[in-house]
């Protein structure tokens, strides 16, 4: 057996791999990607926010509806586009098209071949994401710029963390009937739920309390302080912490998922 | 030459008998799958809970036909009809695009005594069973959370089945000419700008000039409508109109589906 390939090189050998893999698929997510959430921001922002009074007292420190639900809408858009690629794509790898198996035959080895997809969704979060900040930033929702760059960071961490621990989920099951489940009863919830339409408090104190565990709501509690400018640090570290050690978990767990699922 | 006269040749099934067959190889293939079945009642109450419920401390009351209700009662009927042509929509582009392209379920259907009018109307009477039993939950929920005044409500159950017809027939005859998963966007594209618009979460009073016009004439806002009159109990000859308008686009579906059927696979 020859020596094992260091982590940064394997990687780099799969990168023109997953640059063909973004040119010949980007047309068919341009719609659920931008035009989707677009959607949702003119509905429920604007018009639905026309509605709602402006208080910052009511929306966290938001002048307007709109500006309390953007950057919730985008970290919860995070989520759902990070899910969206660890799911299928991944069962699609690892039994349909096998295209992992035809890796792995090479000296390729599992955690290469898990941060390569991984470092592809992280690309497609902070593309996503990009896009949207800047369409967004003339509607003024943003109060200062770095707040935009932090809330955009924020946003690609949420994903990034749900990405990990789906790929980890993805890389166990046996069928796609799973994925159905993780849709009504993960993603589904949690986007409606983790703040990003209103503020958890209108839950009442135990489900305010709920909301407040979930990763979602961290992203989205970040995303929307620094849009503001209205951060308190200490709740802005916790956060961080929290979605930071839920990725690195996210990572070993999916690394130990697919070398089972590989090896079986 | 008709079929009757052809010798040895087996008695086509009447078409109530055909349905029934095609609605039973529905239930059994689809009993694996309970676990998404039992899950899809959870959606329209998740979203009942959420915008009704926490976006709905956020507003005061709507005006709808002169009478001010509360958020969470605007929206419930709002969601009722949504979900319904969610469902119908899902059913009918997803599914049969499955069962035609990969499964060539119906290529094998055809070669029974069964017709392209029986796989259209068996098709479509499924997805309703489905959806109807998701509709009829939702307006338990809305009775038991206190968001119905009216007893025109218990009409709500036809009429999220009628919305349910309208676009299971339409949708399956779009799907007839579907050629890849990459044409589901173009499903998307319609169905979200349907679903945000339709005077599901706001007043149609909040736009205004063309965009107002282009959203009355669409059918989800037909059906949306439709939903809160009964639910509400302040029924309008608008009412009827929406019936009509639903009633038509499902016979329209229903005529093109058997059509496109009998093009792509009887010739």
């Amino acid at each position: 057996m020859t020596a094992a390939l260091p982590l940064r090189e394997g990687v780099g050998r799969q990168v023109d791999y997953w640059l063909t893999v973004a040119r010949r698929t980007w047309r068919g997510s341009v719609v659920s990607s931008f035009l989707s959430p677009l959607l949702y921001v003119v509905a429920m922002g604007v018009v639905l926010g026309g509605f709602i009074d402006g208080d910052p007292d009511q929306l966290e420190g938001a002048p307007s509806y709109l500006a309390f639900v953007v950057p919730g809408l985008i970290a919860s858009h995070a989520m759902q586009t990070a899910v969206g690629e660890t799911t299928h794509p991944v069962m699609s790898m690892i039994k349909w098209q096998r295209v992992y198996d035809s890796m792995l035959a090479t000296p390729l080895q599992v955690p290469h071949v898990v941060a390569a997809h991984l470092g592809f969704v992280l690309f497609r979060l902070v593309a996503t994401c990009a896009v949207f900040t800047l369409v967004l930033a003339p509607f003024g929702v943003f109060e200062t710029w770095w707040g935009a760059v932090l809330a955009l960071l924020a946003q690609v961490l949420v994903g990034f963390c749900f990405a990990t621990l789906v790929y980890g989920v993805s890389a166990r099951l046996r069928n796609e009937e799973g994925f159905g489940v993780i849709f009504r009863l993960g993603v589904f919830p949690l986007f409606l739920f983790s703040g990003a339409f209103f503020p958890v408090t209108n839950l009442g104190e135990v489900g305010a309390w709920v909301a407040r565990l979930t990763p979602l709501w961290h992203g989205v509690n970040l995303s929307r302080m620094f849009a503001l400018d209205h951060i308190t640090w200490w709740v802005a570290g916790v956060n961080v912490l929290v979605l930071v050690v839920l990725t690195v978990l996210g990572w070993f767990w999916s690394v130990s998922g697919l070398a089972k699922r590989m090896a079986s | 030459m008709s079929a009757v006269d052809a010798p040895g040749r087996a008695e086509p099934l009447g078409p109530l008998a055909a349905m029934r067959m095609l609605m039973l190889r529905n239930y059994l293939s689809y009993r694996a799958a309970w676990k998404l079945y039992l899950t899809g009642f959870l959606e329209p109450f998740f979203y009942l809970l959420s915008i009704g419920i926490g976006v709905g401390q956020l507003i005061e009351t709507f005006e709808f036909n002169g009478q001010a209700i509360p958020y969470a009662e605007f929206v419930a009927p709002g969601m009722l009809a949504a979900s319904a042509m969610n469902g119908a929509l899902l059913d009918s582009t997803f599914n049969v695009f499955f069962k035609m392209k990969y499964e060539k379920l119906y290529d094998q259907i055809l070669a029974t005594p069964m017709t392209t009018g029986d796989v259209a109307r068996g098709e479509i009477a499924w997805g309703q069973l489905r959806g109807g039993s998701y509709s009829a939950a939702f307006l338990v929920v809305m009775v038991a959370m206190g968001l119905v005044h009216s007893w025109w409500a218990l009409l709500a159950l036809p009429a999220t089945l009628l919305i349910g017809f309208a676009f299971s027939a339409v949708c399956m005859a779009v799907t007839t000419w579907m050629k890849s998963w990459q044409d589901f966007e173009k499903v998307t594209l319609v169905q979200l700008p349907l679903f945000l618009f339709s005077a599901t979460f706001f007043p149609i009073t909040a736009l205004d000039g063309w965009a107002r016009g282009i959203v009355e004439v669409t059918p989800l806002y037909r059906g949306v409508v439709l939903c809160r009159e009964l639910t509400t109990g302040s029924l309008t000859w608008a009412s009827a109109i929406s019936v009509v308008y639903l009633v038509l686009m499902g016979i329209a579906g229903l005529l093109v589906v058997r059509r496109r059927l009998g093009t792509l696979l009887l010739t």
